[in-house]
């Protein structure tokens, strides 16, 4: 008895995990919620939410309206317990269903294919009848053979004066509905593991620094493991734009004291190690930094040296008594366009520039700018040059550090899904049937057939099969 | 002749076919209906000579900023379709190719009527969208050998979606059998709405290139009627819009009398939407959501991080995975699933345009 109504309780919550109207629901249900998300900025600053509900609500209304808001969770709403609870439901949806229909479809694959009644044959979707002029075994050779060469396997059965050939083609593709709903289960998988045991944190570290830690958030550290060091940050820009060609930065892996890995990240190429991984996501300036000025100067003789200065420091061109003194220096310089004066446009180094007191034997001492992305700006007298390389120290690379041993499911899952979803919906399974019958000196074929799937596609198969089949008989009577 | 010149003309072709096409629906002459497939593969050879023409001159602009990136790199990075503007001519191109495509397999050329206005709607928008039409250099977050494929893929996928719209909307119309059917209004204020913004376009259009205009105009979208800058036009605008979506709901009946008696079946409407959807949804789901995780993941660490941008393709994912469900599984047919095509693409819409207009995101197409 109780065992009976134990059974009755699972067999109610099976079907209801079963059924198609839930997962219709919960399909609607997840594309209606996910809407909110993308209107109510996530994990935002609170008054950002609050200017934007004011629109809507007014001043007075928008914070009760936001604190309404945050406790049903649409502040951080992919998170929530209650999407999260839709997302479980979903998933359960997901399996039960494939488990329930799943022996149904491998039945029905695995059923080999039986020979039909002339009526059966007749009542298919597709259906054709002719009568050619031709034996019963030439008829059934012809056809026999068009259909092997469509790529079907043929079976046979014959019986009083008439043969029929079946066969089907495809069958498998009926599973992969399953492959697909499988994928999904694998993402979901592999993002529990990411978020179980992998992290997402990031990293600004500043030029020539290194660090033993991420940052899950500005308070909150995730040991590395192993040191990672920043050489140097550099953005380069399309020639005579400030459009950004190129954000890169050298870093290096210092484990057990010994370096192990040098790369020179960018954006789209980055750096992997020990399972952590290191994104190139942003730059910025450091408050406060004295940074070096790494110049490269030569002589008109041939004469190459590369200094470190810093602000204020002097130096000779050696062989030449040309001597420098670094007096100035701007992150991205410009000439104004009314006044003609120099200016600085803008606090990052978009186009920096290093101001140097020359003072060169039997020339007025005069302030020269070099600018880093034109060189020629930097050329002397007699062949000299003086070539700012870059202002080092003052940069920080902001970098994304991020390990997930979950990732690896997701890709596997994206393959399956994507051969999953071809095979779903590109194959179909065919079925053909083709019936001849002795007719005294005709024989009477009577073709029918049906497929899941694309039946134009299907019927031009047979159309196909028929022409050739009915060719080749027309050659053999001429013979 | 350059690049622009072969664009101006197909887009002009795509224009004068989409009239063309809706005259058929109106004479049913065989003669007006071969016309307007001709100018339409006509506008579709000239616009495929200008995307050619495009990759090439981009693939000499990045070789020139990149001498050392080699012949593969370099043809990948050179893909034209890596801004607003670029999206939308490819948008244009696959939508006009799969309609062909069906128009020859389907022997109907009905479907024209419904399928064009939308390419020229995207036609329209990109001139007063304010997107630039230069070649510009590709910023570092496109340098991926993800982006040929991942936009490739989505877009094609996003013109399957077109068609199905287009066959869905048609499906509606004929067999919506009075005009008390909940189904009139929902099909009338589609086509309503969707002809209000056609016009509007039009009308900024229009404003465009007769007002001489120094500054380079950001996003002129329907600033000359809806969302004008001057109260008055733009409270005369709304009430002219909702006259004229009330005009449309009050005399739009007399489109179902257009439509019957030609070779556009409710059979085959329904066919056509399926298959193209058929065709959208895998597209949509390895190009769009797969890839474009995969390639977030390589550049940022981070394959979902729910942005609008991705948030709205999983929705848009969501409702076709719905319409597939419920007519296959789920014992839709007929009008409910035509219903859901028609929605699924509004989402298409929103999560291409919407995302960029209304709600932010990182994909800014380079912005």
């Amino acid at each position: 008895m109780e065992e009976k109504e134990k059974k009755d309780i699972f067999e109610t919550v099976w079907k209801f995990f079963a059924s198609v109207k839930l997962a219709i629901f919960l399909l609607i249900i997840l594309a209606l919620t996910s809407i909110i998300g993308t209107i109510v900025e996530q994990q935002a600053e609170p008054s950002k939410n609050i200017a934007l509900l004011a629109k809507f609500f007014g001043d007075a209304f928008a914070p009760t309206v936001y604190n309404i808001f945050a406790k049903l969770g649409f502040m951080d709403m992919y998170g929530s317990w209650w999407f999260v609870s839709f997302l479980v439901l979903f998933s359960i949806n997901l399996v039960v269903c494939s488990l329930d229909r799943f022996p149904k479809t491998l039945r029905l694959v695995k059923t080999p294919l039986r020979p039909l009644s002339e009526n059966g044959i007749k009542s298919m979707p597709v259906k054709k009848e002719l009568t050619i002029k031709t034996s019963l075994n030439t008829a059934r050779d012809e056809f026999f053979n068009a259909l092997t060469a469509s790529g079907y396997r043929v079976y046979e059965a014959s019986g009083n004066g008439s043969i029929q050939l079946y066969t089907q083609k495809g069958r498998f593709a009926r599973l992969f509905v399953y492959v697909v709903h499988l994928s999904i289960i694998l993402i979901f998988l592999g993002a529990l593991i990411g978020i179980r045991f992998g992290f997402k944190g990031y990293l600004n570290l500043p030029e020539g620094r290194a660090s033993t830690v991420a940052y899950l958030s500005p308070d909150k550290t995730i040991p590395l493991g192993f040191t990672i060091k920043c050489n140097w940050y550099d953005t380069q820009y399309y020639k005579g734009t400030d459009t950004p060609k190129e954000f890169q930065s050298e870093l290096v892996i210092i484990d057990d004291g010994r370096e192990v890995l040098k790369k020179v990240i960018e954006v789209n190429d980055p750096l992997t190690y020990n399972g952590i991984t290191f994104y190139q996501s942003n730059y910025g300036m450091m408050e406060n930094a004295a940074g070096y000025f790494i110049l490269n100067i030569s002589s008109g003789s041939g004469q190459e040296n590369t200094l470190r200065l810093k602000y204020g420091d002097s130096f000779e061109i050696p062989g030449t008594g040309i001597k420098g003194t670094i007096s100035d220096f701007s992150t991205a310089l410009t000439r104004d366009r009314n006044t003609g004066a120099l200016t600085t446009y803008s606090e990052m180094m978009v186009n920096p520039a290093v101001a140097i007191d020359f003072d060169i034997p039997g020339e007025k001492k005069f302030k020269g700018w070099i600018l880093r992305r034109y060189p020629e700006t930097g050329i002397l007298p007699g062949g000299n040059s003086v070539k700012f390389v870059d202002f080092w120290g003052v940069e920080y690379t902001g970098l994304q550090v991020a390990k997930d041993p979950g990732v690896w499911l997701i890709y596997l899952a994206s393959i399956l899904m994507s051969i999953g979803l071809y095979i779903c919906f590109f194959i179909s399974h065919k079925k053909i049937w083709i019936q001849i019958t002795n007719d005294r000196d005709h024989a009477r074929i009577t073709v029918g057939g049906s497929s899941n799937r694309n039946r134009l596609a299907f019927e031009n198969d047979i159309e196909k099969i028929l022409s050739r089949a009915s060719k080749a008989i027309e050659e053999r009577s001429k013979k | 002749m350059s690049s622009p010149v072969f664009f101006d003309i197909s887009a002009g072709a795509y224009i004068a076919a989409m009239i063309i096409y809706i005259a058929y629906l109106v004479v049913k002459n065989k003669t007006v209906g071969i016309v307007a497939t001709a100018i339409t593969v006509f506008g579709f050879f000239s616009q495929s000579t200008a995307f050619l023409i495009r990759w090439i001159n981009s693939f000499y602009f990045w070789t020139a900023s990149h001498p050392t990136s080699g012949i593969i790199e370099s043809t990948l990075r050179a893909a034209p379709l890596r801004n607003l503007y670029e999206s939308l001519i490819f948008f244009v191109w696959s939508l006009i190719l799969i309609h062909l495509i069906i128009e020859f397999k389907y022997k109907t050329r009905s479907l024209g009527a419904f399928v064009t206005p939308i390419a020229a709607a995207a036609l329209l928008f990109i001139d007063v969208s304010g997107t630039s039409k230069e070649i510009q250099p590709l910023i570092p977050a496109l340098q991926s050998n993800w982006l040929l494929f991942h936009v490739l893929l989505s877009f094609l996928g996003y013109a399957a979606f077109g068609v199905s719209f287009g066959a869905a909307a048609a499906y509606i119309v004929v067999t919506t059998e009075s005009r008390n059917e909940k189904t009139y209004i929902f099909w009338s204020i589609i086509i309503g709405v969707f002809l209000t913004v056609l016009i509007g376009m039009g009308i900024d259009y229009v404003s465009l290139s007769t007002t001489q205009r120094a500054e380079l105009i950001q996003n002129y979208f329907l600033k000359a009627t809806l969302r004008s800058s001057s109260g008055g036009i733009a409270a005369i605008s709304w009430i002219g819009s909702i006259a004229f979506v009330f005009i449309i709901w009050r005399f739009g009946y007399g489109l179902k009398k257009v439509l019957t008696g030609l070779s556009l079946t409710p059979d085959i409407l329904d066919d056509i939407t399926y298959k193209s959807i058929a065709m959208g949804f895998p597209l949509f789901t390895i190009g769009g959501l797969i890839m474009g995780a995969i390639w977030a993941n390589s550049a940022w660490g981070k394959y979902w991080t729910w942005d609008p941008k991705e948030t709205w393709s999983l929705i848009t994912w969501f409702v076709y995975a719905l319409y597939l469900h419920a007519r296959f599984v789920g014992g839709w047919r007929g009008k409910r699933v035509a219903i859901l095509a028609v929605i699924g693409f509004v989402a298409v819409i929103f999560t291409y345009l919407g995302v960029n207009l209304v709600l932010s995101g990182l994909h800014a197409y380079g912005s």
